[in-house]
């Protein structure tokens, strides 16, 4: 489901449901309009896997047991910056309180969370959560044309 | 889109995992499988060849966190080999170079192995 603009803003939505069969149709369309708007190869391959991160989390956590809900990617695009809002309306998180510890310990504790949180903080140039459990989480992301 | 494979051989004492396509939070447990089945049969000295991946997410990356320790224990090791620089920079933004054994050709993890065979 694409849509254009006349404007110079452009605005691209996919709804899909929380599987993670979807995951590689979510990559797939992601990365063809990060390219297609003018990123790079590199910066493209961010911005998937970014993506790809959100929308995991969302099925790992948001929707743990109801496989099936929906997912919501957002892109819009402006004359100096892409930016993608991943939304659901599952459990949410508190994105302040996300161990996010160094990979030794996490292994030393089996565990395996925060490492798609700390990739999208490290990939995206701004990232931004608005959590309300159960009616809307967001994580927005943006990339600036450099 | 292409999906995702993980194919078994050996070299000597040492099993080598050749992945292919995609391995995300769909398909890394494919991954975890083709691990425990090496568990299963005890072979603990593992090279992964990533020369036909084209792309991985940190669903594919905690497979390797969470098999890593049982393996060392067990006097093993997951080695990997032959990335390509965008699966590369995902393993180095999350730290993993410091705690694994990173080649650049499945020849040389495989020799790592042996070498360490010679000198116990």
């Amino acid at each position: 489901m694409v849509s254009h603009l006349p404007e110079k803003q452009k605005t691209y939505q996919l709804k899909l449901p929380s599987q993670s069969d979807n995951l590689a149709l979510i990559r797939d369309m992601v990365s063809k309009i990060a390219t297609q708007v003018g990123f790079d190869n590199d910066e493209s391959s961010k911005i998937e896997l970014a993506v790809d991160e959100a929308c995991t989390n969302v099925i790992r956590h948001a929707y743990p047991q109801s496989p099936g809900q929906v997912i919501d990617v957002l892109i819009k695009v402006d004359a100096n910056k892409l930016m993608i809002t991943v939304s659901d309306k599952g459990k949410g998180f508190n994105p302040d309180t996300v161990k996010v510890s160094d990979l030794a310990e996490s292994i030393r504790a089996g565990r395996r969370g925060g490492l798609g949180l700390r990739l999208i903080k490290t990939l995206m140039d701004k990232v931004d959560f608005q959590i309300q459990p159960g009616t809307k989480n967001q994580v927005k992301m943006v990339k600036y044309f450099s | 889109m292409e999906g995702f494979e993980v194919n078994k051989r050996d070299n000597d004492n040492v099993a080598i995992l050749n992945l292919k396509g995609y391995l995300d939070a769909h398909t890394a447990p494919d991954l975890e499988s083709a691990f425990q089945q090496l568990i299963d049969t005890k072979s603990y000295n593992i090279v992964v060849n990533f020369a036909d991946l084209s792309y991985i997410s940190s669903a594919g990356l905690g497979v390797f966190m969470g098999f890593i320790e049982d393996i060392r224990k067990n006097g093993g090791d997951i080695k990997l080999s032959s990335m390509k620089p965008k699966i590369y920079r995902v393993f180095d933004l999350l730290g993993f170079p410091t705690l694994y054994d990173i080649l650049d050709e499945e020849e040389k993890a495989v020799a790592k192995f042996k070498d360490a065979g010679e000198q116990s």
